[in-house]
């Protein structure tokens, strides 16, 4: 495992042709891992008919809702939680 | 519509008034019994069980947590475990998260790629929770839908959005009324409703004569 929780991560701000299940609003944006939630078949080969092996560890990547949305006018203090494959994190 | 030149014959894909994506439903699943990959009755079966699941499940987990703190913290620790101890079933997802509402923080929970939601346990989602202004404006306005569904938080209410974009399945343990004291488990049971759960309401105390 990469990563623990607590550290910083980015999103690595790559397109992807086909199936992906990281949402590109958080594409290039930096987070928290706020909780590590184990290893999954990998979505983006299982949707082909594919085994999805090797494993990928999710994470539970928490970011700063104005990282997300600086024009925001409300919420200062609040976040937005997103599960996110370790094969899309950068350590930052 | 006549280049249809695949070398075996049905009947028309798409009846009269039936939504395409209804008709793209029906024509895979006779595909897949075709195939033998499913078997019509495996189909039909599983529609029963999802159907059958209703928001009363996750509703009982909740008022058990309000009842048992020691209950609560092992539904907030593994809550596909917790279920089980009052013999549900929480579904094919290997890990389902439940999430507490305090004081100081308030959860909601959106699948904003799709419409992922934890049906073992609360039923089909609502057509809201498909749509996708929902979907989208879930993250990029969580107060602004907040205040639809008629729930204003406090300013130093922490509000986080959970996005269900994998495996993992969310439900939101909401916070118990005020003035609920006297009521029993199976009282407060009743008082947990759906979108409680999902994180856009609030459960509230019946109003009393």
């Amino acid at each position: 495992m990469t990563f623990r929780a607590g550290e910083r991560v980015r999103v690595a701000a790559r397109t992807h042709e086909g199936h992906h299940r990281t949402p590109g609003y958080v594409k290039g944006k930096s987070g928290r891992v706020e909780r590590v939630h184990g290893r999954f078949r990998n979505p983006e080969t299982r949707a082909y008919g594919a085994d999805g092996l090797p494993e990928r560890v999710l994470y539970q990547v928490c970011f700063a809702q104005q990282e997300l949305w600086p024009e925001a006018r409300r919420g200062a203090g609040d976040t937005t939680l997103v599960d996110i494959f370790e094969h899309w994190l950068e350590a930052e | 519509m006549s280049e249809h030149d695949h070398d075996h014959s049905h009947d028309p894909i798409t009846a009269d008034g039936e939504p395409p994506a209804a008709a793209r439903a029906r024509a895979l699943e006779e595909l897949l019994v075709e195939k033998a990959v499913v078997q019509r009755e495996d189909v039909r079966r599983n529609i029963d069980r999802l159907v059958s699941r209703s928001p009363a499940d996750g509703a009982r987990l909740v008022a058990r947590a309000w009842v048992d703190t020691e209950f609560k913290e092992r539904l907030l620790a593994d809550a596909r475990a917790a279920a089980q101890e009052l013999d549900l079933d929480s579904g094919p997802s290997p890990v389902v998260v439940a999430v507490e509402n305090t004081e100081t923080v308030h959860h909601m929970v959106v699948c904003t790629l799709c419409s992922c939601y934890p049906r073992a346990l609360l039923g089909p989602p609502p057509d809201w929770y498909k749509s996708l202004p929902y979907r989208s404006r879930a993250v990029s306005d969580p107060h602004g839908v907040l205040a639809e569904f008629g729930l204003e938080l406090d300013e130093d209410v922490e509000l986080r959005v959970l996005d269900s974009t994998a495996d993992v399945r969310y439900i939101v343990l909401p916070r118990k009324p005020e003035g609920t004291e006297e009521l029993s488990e199976q009282e407060l049971a009743a008082l947990v409703t759906r979108d409680s759960m999902i994180g856009v309401a609030q459960p509230v105390a019946p109003a009393t004569a």
